[in-house]
């Protein structure tokens, strides 16, 4: 009895488990705020996706005396800039819509990576407890003691690119510059981001493993390594997420922020928060550089927020 | 309640112990690195070595540890070597400006979200409910150096009436309050959403307990089931979380320092990972700790002081 409800709740089959994944986006369709919020956001994913695709100058090519134009203008040879140009001649536009392209891509793989970390510390920690549980909490708490920012410039001016670490990267293992900034940072992230990970992942495992199809599946012989995997990890993927939506959004405003602390990523690829600072240093003539950049982070983050508020609305509703 | 105090107070010193041997392994565990650093990139090797003899860096680590951690706790945590002067005198000055920046913000954050939380939380569902939950999802979504661009371009670009920096080139005088209003104005609209929900959520629960009907079925006027009956408890837990919260807000306070260049422990922090000033870093770095876990002991005392069912038990 106890078997068949657990074969049924346990191995789905992957047809109804897409239908449901899917019918949950059609259920977005009742909540006006989450349809704003995946609109927002497969806009800019596509976009990022999409980008070689548009009829765009080359975001990295310089025109000279074509420098900090304001927004449509055309240069000499006739070329329209719908946003302008920055302080090298670059058009605005083709920069902002490439620079999606990167902060997508690494927040992307950070918040991924951060992610499994998260999830792995977090449900062998629920699943063991004992002195693993007491180990993995401790670290947390210690690492969550350091406000965020703290935290990511120690790790970056410890063994960022520029220290014997980044250095011993770049040459001995001859990654380049920015594979180099790129792991690095995505290394920080998830010491920052992957104890609040565990610790969500830890507090609904504690939870589901009291269930009878734990039992179950104990009885039945499973390993535990099966069990964490295959019983407990999908059952707790409806919390998870959203809280992967919110995740993103914050690792978005994290990989921009280190841009704009000129910690991220190197010149001369478009990013977002380089951007910012880059115009800051223009006064009146880069406001237009650093305004199209802000908009473009708060309306991606935006999206990503209100996707998750509809999606919890959804989880709540059933 | 001695007791708990008492746990947390270990808990916080392993804490701060643990944070500490992290530091000083990330920082100064490669000592003829860290000569390279204080003595700048161009010193020889001669007068590194001679440095690391003269500052007993040759001693074993464990030594070198102990010795590090006993003069940070009696404050002295070395020399900058940006700006030679001691680092316990530089991170008194900047973080009074961060106590003013901070303190102001806090206490306008709390005030409004307050007030915006418990109006949406009493009439959960409602229109006004609906736009304030809106309205704090966009503002949380805005970082703090996108709003703070927004807000430049309209008020100093645009309307010229504010200044775009905070200097305060002859100190936090009051003739200079105008600079505050930018920084105060960006941490207040990242930060106060997510307080206000807090206070929505808190405030919807204690709406539906029985006590709260219980007052409303015998008669009370609506306005003292509020002031009286609700308020009181449903306070309780937003006010520890804003409490835990300090250390986010400390967050949002660094990257409005730099943006602003506010003479501030944020920018002091910024511009030390910048230089690599270690000794000053490692001091921010424990500070800006013990801030965080001082505001969790505070937050899990007051907790149990606020709440009678815990008091009593």
């Amino acid at each position: 009895m106890t078997d068949t409800t657990a074969e049924q709740t346990n191995t789905p089959d992957s047809n109804s488990g897409l239908k449901k994944f899917l019918s949950s986006f059609s259920l977005l369709r009742e909540s006006w705020v989450g349809m704003i919020g995946l609109f927002l956001v497969v806009f800019w994913v596509s976009i990022a996706i999409f980008v070689d695709l548009l009829p765009l100058q080359d975001p990295l090519a310089q025109t000279r005396g074509a420098i900090n134009l304001p927004m449509l203008t055309e240069d000499k040879k006739g070329i329209m800039h719908w946003m302008g140009t920055d302080d090298r001649g670059r058009d605005l536009l083709a920069r902002l819509l490439h620079g999606s392209r990167v902060v997508l891509f690494w927040s992307t793989l950070a918040t991924i990576v951060a992610y499994s970390v998260g999830m792995l510390m977090g449900v062998t920690a629920g699943y063991r407890g004992g002195w693993w549980d007491e180990i993995i909490s401790f670290m947390g708490n210690v690492l969550l003691s350091f406000p965020q920012i703290v935290l990511l410039l120690v790790i970056l001016t410890a063994f960022g690119p520029n220290s014997n670490v980044g250095v011993w990267m770049n040459s001995t293992l001859g990654l380049g510059k920015t594979v180099v900034s790129g792991a690095l940072i995505i290394v920080a992230i998830t010491f920052s981001t992957a104890p609040q990970v565990a610790r969500i992942v830890r507090g609904i495992v504690l939870d589901l493993k009291t269930r009878d199809y734990i039992a179950a599946a104990e009885v039945r012989g499973e390993g535990p390594l099966w069990i964490m995997l295959v019983e407990l990890l999908p059952n707790a993927r409806g919390p998870l997420i959203v809280d992967a939506c919110l995740r993103l959004g914050y690792v978005i405003i994290t990989i921009a922020l280190l841009g704009f602390l000129s910690l991220g990523l190197p010149p001369p690829d478009p990013d977002w928060g380089k951007m910012i600072s880059d115009g800051r240093q223009w006064g009146y003539n880069g406001l237009n550089i650093m305004l199209w950049p802000a908009l473009a982070i708060s309306s991606l983050v935006l999206g990503l927020n209100l996707l998750a508020d509809g999606l919890r609305e959804i989880s709540l509703r059933d | 309640m001695i007791q708990l105090a008492g746990k947390r107070l270990v808990q916080m010193a392993l804490i701060m112990l643990t944070v500490s041997l992290l530091l000083f392994l990330a920082f100064e565990a490669d000592k003829y690195s860290l000569a390279g650093k204080v003595l700048g990139a161009y010193s020889t090797q001669d007068q590194r070595l001679l440095w690391l003899e003269e500052n007993g860096y040759n001693a074993p680590f464990v030594q070198r540890y102990f010795t590090w951690i006993i003069n940070a706790a009696r404050g002295d945590f070395g020399e900058s070597v940006q700006f030679a002067t001691p680092v316990s005198k530089l991170l008194k000055d900047h973080l009074l400006n961060t106590a003013v920046l901070g303190g102001l913000v806090f206490t306008i954050t709390v005030s409004i979200a307050l007030v915006l939380g418990v109006l949406s939380g009493i009439a959960e569902g409602s229109t006004r409910d609906r736009g304030i939950t809106v309205l704090a999802v966009i503002t949380t979504s805005v970082p703090e150096f996108a709003s703070a661009t927004i807000l430049v371009a309209i008020f100093v670009f645009w309307l010229d009436i504010l200044p775009g920096t905070s200097p305060f080139s002859n100190g936090l005088t009051w003739s200079d309050a105008n600079q505050l209003v930018l920084p105060v104005m960006v941490l207040v609209i990242y930060n106060f959403g997510y307080y206000t929900r807090m206070t929505r959520a808190s405030m919807a629960e204690v709406m539906t307990s029985q006590y709260v009907r219980t007052a409303i079925l015998k008669g009370l006027p609506y306005k003292r089931v509020i002031m009286r009956h609700a308020l009181r408890n449903a306070l309780i837990a937003p006010f520890t979380v804003m409490i835990l919260q300090l250390n986010y807000l400390l967050s949002g306070v660094i990257v409005t320092e730099v943006f602003f260049s506010y003479k501030g422990f944020g920018k002091l922090l910024y511009e030390a990972a910048l230089f690599g000033d270690i000794f000053v870093i490692e001091a921010c770095a424990m500070v800006a700790v013990f801030i965080a876990v001082f505001s969790q002991f505070v937050s899990d005392i007051g907790y149990t002081l606020l709440n009678p069912r815990i008091r009593f038990s």
